[in-house]
């Protein structure tokens, strides 16, 4: 193809004239047939009809009855253009209107247009000839002169409106292509504009609402999203590099520490072991990570199945009373005989293992942890309580984000993932997680929708 | 116990094999996957810890589907970098025993593949268990030790059951969590600890011998202290 033709703005545009082109010339096709094709018709039944005539005159009265005919409709031919010629075998001229036989005129039944002369002047004449019985020749025409004339007048006309035609095609063409150009120049000068790194550009809308405003809307919500992931992505790197470098460092020192001032066995030993705890604390870490990330892909919502939670929280409930109890904490667990859901029975199980984990932690001596669950039509809330500190009402929406920790959690140990994977958690079966103030401590109440409903993003 | 390790990793395999060896175990090394695929089928084990990506073409995972195209129900533990929900029961499907990803502490990869090889030499269902004067009778769920009937909720029991068939073995958190509560997930506060500890106050408190045995570093195992 020639490279012309990559250009989608000129396919289009040529596209547009050639159909433009060829609906056109349909259209003076058919002008000429209904118009000049017509008076050609016309010309050619009405000698059709005068044969039809003067063959049942001849049957009737013979050659001289012919003739007398002809006489009377040459004279009674008010338009002056009937021609009939009556010749002899020999194809001389015995009575008509034309001087002589034409040439061309040979065989019967063919219509032939050629130029004739009479009473002295050249004519275009529409002929055809028929043989009668003894040998003798009947030519009968129609001059034709003025219709082709009129014919010609219609030809002219129609080709110069292909002309103009095609010419207002080009024109259209070339509009056709600049709209397009422009229209996309808008949406590839921003894609070329976020390739190159500036992240912030949006394709801007022309207010019309339209296709091209409606895929501007579209590309515009995905760049948004884009922007959203790389915000987190960045967040998520930084807080790796800072959360985690400490612990590394840690253990770092620890063993060098010991490699330059150990000086008994036992004290080489003691450091490499808590190193080695260190390091176990980071890689527990990375594990927090990389699961809340799986979370976040998405991926394990191919293994969702409709399931009963009552179970499985049951175990949590179960689990960590012991907990609690070792802490003077008090938990209790009011969950309904039937917890229909649908999603993965692990993920929630875990994410309200860490709620629960979070508000034993929390929870002063003697205070209560209540963990509990609601099933309403419009999907199920699981919600756990505790009497702690709380959270601040400012701190609430960045306390599920990783390695947030809140003031009030800086002693505590933990590593700050546990309410982000209980978010991720959330958000991968189209749920939220709401923290709420519990007046005092904290309720965080983790809700997913209705059982059967997928949802999500 | 004749182990067979299939580990590429230099330092890793010399810590295992050192490791397994030190423990009293017969250890036997392959680098590649060819040759590990040769000795798992030509010669028999106890249990074989299967690394899964290897070099030489032949990777863990097809190691263990041939082993097990033959009827080679040999243990086999997959240690693994890959630490997805995905492709730990991908090696699980394939035919794998046990799923260890990388990094491990050792304790917790020698109690596993001890506990590997003794299951394929598991005995039949049992409907009692006795450790020292500790009984327990499944089929009633009662526990009686030196005679005395003690109380246990379900989950204690659950435990006990599980440190019971491990008996003289060491059990990890990680392997308790699993077995008996089936979480696979870690718990940031230590409950197993707790757990146990409850555990202790019923079976070990009013009785003059221990038996449930804190390992350092390690988790715990059921047998009579003997000094």
């Amino acid at each position: 193809m020639f490279p012309l033709f990559r250009s989608a703005g000129i396919r289009f545009a040529a596209i547009y004239a050639g159909l433009l082109a060829v609906s056109a010339a349909a259209l003076a096709l058919y002008l000429w047939w209904s118009t000049a094709g017509l008076l050609d018709r016309q010309t050619e039944a009405a000698i059709r009809a005068d044969a039809q005539g003067l063959s049942e005159r001849l049957a009737d009265g013979g050659l001289r009855a012919l003739v007398a005919t002809v006489a009377d409709r040459l004279a009674g031919n008010v338009d002056d253009d009937a021609i009939y010629l009556l010749a002899d075998p020999a194809f001389i001229r015995l009575s008509g209107n034309l001087d002589h036989w034409p040439a061309a005129v040979r065989d019967t039944g063919s219509f032939y247009e050629l130029p004739v002369t009479r009473a002295g002047m050249r004519s275009l004449a529409r002929v055809q000839s028929y043989d009668l019985p003894g040998g003798y020749h009947l030519l009968i025409g129609r001059d034709v002169v003025v219709r082709a004339q009129l014919r010609q007048l219609l030809t002219d006309a129609l080709l110069w409106a292909l002309v103009i035609v095609g010419a207002m095609a080009t024109v259209g063409a070339l509009v056709v292509r600049g709209l397009f150009r422009r229209t996309l120049s808008n949406v590839s000068a921003t894609a070329i504009a976020i390739a190159g790194g500036d992240l912030a550009q949006r394709v801007t809308l022309s207010g019309r609402g339209d296709e091209f405003d409606q895929l501007a809307e579209v590309i515009n919500d995905m760049l948004d999203r884009i922007g959203r992931l790389m915000e987190g992505v960045r967040q998520v790197s930084n807080a790796i590099a800072h959360d985690l470098r400490t612990p590394i460092a840690r253990a770092r020192t620890r063993l060098e520490d010991a490699s330059l001032h150990a000086s008994t066995t036992a004290e080489l030993h003691a450091a490499i072991e808590r190193a080695t705890a260190d390091l176990d604390g980071i890689v527990a870490v990375f594990q927090a990570l990389l699961r809340i990330a799986e979370i976040e892909a998405g991926s394990r919502r191919a293994a969702f199945a409709r399931m009963d939670l009552a179970a499985p929280l049951a175990g949590v409930a179960e689990m960590y009373e012991a907990v609690a109890d070792e802490r003077g904490v008090t938990l209790t667990a009011a969950l309904p005989d039937r917890l229909p859901a649908f999603g993965d029975a692990a993920l929630i199980q875990q994410a309200v293992a860490n709620l629960v984990d979070n508000a034993v932690k929390f929870s002063p001596d003697g205070g209560t942890v209540s963990l509990a669950a609601i099933v309403s039509p419009r999907g199920l809330e699981i919600a756990v309580t505790d009497a702690g500190p709380g959270i601040p009402k400012d701190e609430r929406a960045k306390a599920p984000q990783r390695f947030y920790r809140g003031e009030t959690a800086r002693h505590t140990p933990g590593s700050g993932l546990g309410l982000a994977l209980v978010q991720a958690v959330a958000q991968l079966h189209g749920g939220q997680l709401r923290l709420e103030d519990a007046a005092p401590g904290l309720r965080a109440v983790l809700a997913l929708p209705a059982a059967g409903e997928s949802g999500g993003v | 116990m004749r182990i067979l390790v299939v580990e590429d990793d230099k330092d890793v395999a010399g810590f295992v094999v050192r490791g397994l060896k030190e423990a009293g175990h017969t250890v036997e090394h392959a680098d590649n996957g060819r040759d590990g695929l040769f000795m798992a089928v030509s010669e028999k084990f106890d249990a074989v810890i299967l690394d899964r990506m290897l070099p030489g073409g032949i990777d863990g995972i097809k190691i263990l589907e041939t082993l097990r195209s033959q009827q080679n129900i040999t243990p086999v533990l997959i240690l693994s970098a890959l630490a997805d929900v995905n492709e730990r029961v991908k090696g699980l499907k394939a035919g794998g025993d046990d799923y260890l990803t990388k990094p491990f502490a050792f304790a917790e990869l020698l109690a596993r593949v001890e506990a590997l090889a003794r299951r394929g030499k598991a005995e039949g269902p049992a409907t009692k268990l006795t450790v020292e004067d500790l009984e327990m009778d499944l089929l009633s769920r009662q526990v009686k030790r030196a005679g005395q009937k003690i109380d246990l909720q379900p989950r204690e029991f659950r435990l006990l059951e599980y440190l019971m068939r491990h008996a003289g073995q060491v059990v990890t958190r990680t392997m308790l969590l699993e077995g008996v509560w089936d979480y696979h997930f870690d718990p940031q506060t230590n409950v197993i600890d707790v757990h146990v500890s409850r555990l202790r106050q019923k079976v070990d408190k009013p009785f003059p011998v221990p038996l449930i045995q804190t390992i350092r570093n390690a988790g715990y195992t059921l047998r009579a202290e003997r000094v």
